[in-house]
């Protein structure tokens, strides 16, 4: 058995977060290079802040200001940053514990090696180029004796509410052994679904475990490229990344021998002509379009058979 | 309310890298299989499903329901899931059955850790505001936590070493571990740190895996197994995520689960902690002392399946029941960054 398919899948998301009373306090501090903590219930004083005493769970509404020079509290070594992190060359996570604090913040010291930091190493913050009101407008923390950069002063403005944080994650995606048959077929040109050992449906695309029986789909059926529109919809929204004019029609295709329908386009004809039962064939792309990919059928298209029965596909909504 | 059972236990291999897809379906099938072969049931016999797995070391959205592929779920079933380790859909399930809801339940967990980076993953279930915008790693996370011990006096690198080469040694009768093989405390402290204070192996590895939990009323548990694990005691606890505002050289919500779950006297004890250092906060939460036999699996650091590590070690804990090697047993999981929140569980044979 040839290796399953796999594919790098990059995924994304700038998530814009409201801050609140609490957290946007700090992060208005931060854009004036300034620090502030908020006082628990046991008179410690919380930095970051937090918005409910940790003990009490009252909201907390006493803020006070901290310095922006501290002692690291523990440490550990990056030696090779990842991505997103506040540096890309070596650096140590640090809990830091500022002047006039009591909890300790995380962030990166920027010290060469791993011999030029220990516990309680006296820290300073080193402000970002341009600050927003974002945790990242600390860009890491300098061993206190670092001569000052002249780092333009902190921003000023309305208080910041929002904040946002990208997210970006790689994988390696993976098809299973079924999908991966049916996919490499596809890129030949071909249709092949599997039919469940216990419950003979026939799948396309065929599974790693039949949703009903819960075991592996196994005996190969190659399927031809005609078959029938069970139930559609036509799309009239136009939305982010749609690739047709609207309006056009998203219908479930049952390709004839297959007991799943999927979902494809059906073009070539009036959108009001679509109807259920009604007979198509797909409308291949070039063949020096082809890869692995059910994308290989621009669309389906009416055959101009006679419609299939109700009954012969009522079992297959 | 009546008593709860653990009835069987299967599990997938401890790998490295798999070539499934990250819905599990290749690791679960043959270990529903086994295990339902194992007690004698059917699919039609289970009550209740739950399973604890996540999007987020998927890369995808609604893999855990994919994975309910694998159960063959038509005519529908009954089924739960929770975004995290395992063992706490073994404790929803517990519920359950002592609530009188259900009889039997078959509760599963499973990780592709591979499929990602792992450890930035990870740093997704930190502070979204404060912390996460930073992606610390949890490595990096598990480092400050280790140092802060270490500059305490509380454990030596050498005791950590020590932890590393035992788990090894015991994880060499575990077929399923994915690490194992007699090792030198000595040698291993001449390798180079990989997260100063941290080297390789104070770190569990990345793992793919699953695995699988048939609970069942300690009555039917008799006809399904010859030896039940009745579980006499099941609590979880958490610390706040505030990780500047605890002291992490200690696990007080394992400590107070430990306390609700009345774990004296257990013989044997699965503890759930993906680091060294970890492995020794937990036996002082916990009270655990030198007559207590700690993880004769190997434990996570010889295989550390995401989702579903926590669960078998309620699995391999049961396991020494239902082979007689024991009586009285305590499982342990853990979620979220540098021993966050912890479940301990007590089972008698």
């Amino acid at each position: 058995m040839s290796t399953p398919l796999s594919a790098p899948l990059d995924i994304g998301f700038d998530y814009s977060r409201s801050l609140g009373p609490v957290l946007g306090r700090f992060a208005t501090g931060l854009r004036e290079h300034r620090i502030e903590g908020v006082r628990g219930s046991d008179g410690r004083v919380h930095v970051p802040p937090v918005e409910y005493d940790p003990v009490t769970a009252q909201p907390l509404t006493d803020f006070v200001p901290v310095g922006d020079k501290g002692v690291v509290v523990s440490w550990s070594w990056v030696a090779a940053p990842l991505e997103g992190q506040p540096l890309a060359h070596p650096f140590a996570w640090a809990l830091i514990r500022l002047d006039g604090a009591d909890t300790a913040l995380l962030h990166a010291v920027d010290v060469g090696t791993p011999d030029a930091i220990h516990t309680g190493m006296r820290v300073r913050v080193r402000w970002a180029e341009e600050t927003v009101g974002h945790i990242q407008d600390i860009a890491c923390f300098v061993p206190i004796d670092t001569p000052a950069t002249a780092a333009r002063p902190g921003a000023t403005g309305d208080p910041v509410g929002m904040m946002v944080a990208p997210v970006h994650l790689h994988y390696q995606h993976s098809a299973s052994p079924e999908e991966s048959r049916y996919l490499r077929a596809l890129a030949e040109g071909r249709l092949i679904g599997q039919r469940c050992p216990a419950c003979d449906k026939v799948y396309i695309p065929p599974r790693g475990a039949c949703p009903t029986d819960g075991v592996p789909t196994a005996e190969e059926v190659e399927l031809p490229d005609t078959g029938i529109v069970t139930t559609f919809c036509i799309v009239n929204v136009p939305f982010l990344g749609q690739r047709i004019k609207p309006p056009y029609v998203a219908a479930y295709v049952l390709l004839d021998g297959a007991d799943i329908a999927f979902l494809h386009l059906v073009l070539g004809c009036d959108v009001d002509r679509v109807r259920m039962g009604m007979r198509v064939r797909a409308a291949w792309k070039p063949r020096d379009e082809w890869w692995t990919s059910l994308e290989n059928i621009d669309h389906f298209e009416p055959t101009g058979e006679p419609d299939a029965p109700f009954e012969s596909f009522a079992h297959h909504l | 309310m009546r008593d709860v059972a653990v009835a069987g236990f299967a599990q997938a291999p401890n790998v490295r890298h798999t070539t499934g897809t990250t819905n599990g379906v290749e690791m679960l099938v043959p270990i529903f299989a086994e295990v339902l072969t194992r007690t004698g049931l059917s699919k039609k016999d289970i009550g209740f499903f739950c399973s604890g797995s996540s999007d987020y070391l998927a890369g995808r959205a609604f893999s855990f329901i994919s994975a309910v592929d694998a159960i063959g779920a038509f005519p529908p079933i009954h089924e739960s899931h929770v975004e995290m380790d395992a063992a706490w859909a073994l404790y929803e399930a517990w519920l359950k059955i002592r609530t009188g809801e259900v009889d039997t339940a078959l509760v599963y967990g499973f990780g592709k850790s591979s499929a990602g980076q792992l450890r930035r993953v990870l740093a997704l279930q930190l502070d979204p505001y404060t912390v996460a915008p930073l992606w610390p790693d949890s490595i990096g996370i598990a480092g400050l936590q280790a140092r802060l011990g270490l500059d305490a006096g509380l454990w030596t690198e050498k005791d950590l070493a020590e932890v590393a080469a035992r788990s090894r040694a015991d994880a060499a009768r575990n077929p399923y571990a994915q690490v194992s093989g007699t090792v030198e405390v000595s040698e291993l402290l001449t390798e180079p740190y990989v997260a100063d204070p941290l080297r390789a192996h104070d770190i569990a590895p990345v793992s793919d895996g699953a695995s699988v939990v048939i609970l069942a009323s300690a009555d039917r548990a008799k006809d399904l197994v010859e030896r039940p694990a009745v579980i006499t005691g099941i609590e979880h606890r958490v610390d706040s995520p505030v990780l500047g505002a605890r002291d992490l050289t200690r696990a007080p919500s394992a400590e107070n689960a430990g306390k609700a779950a009345e774990t004296h006297d257990v013989e044997v004890a699965e503890l759930h902690a993906p680091f060294t250092h970890q492995e020794l906060i937990l036996r002082t939460a916990l009270d655990l002392d030198h007559r207590v036999r700690i993880n004769p699996s190997g434990g996570v650091l010889t295989g550390n399946p995401m989702f579903a590590a926590g669960l078998a070690r309620i699995g391999e804990a049961a396991t020494r029941i239902f082979t007689g090697e024991a009586h009285r047993v305590l499982a342990h999981a853990t979620s979220g960054p540098a021993l966050q929140q912890n479940l301990v569980a007590v089972l008698e044979g």
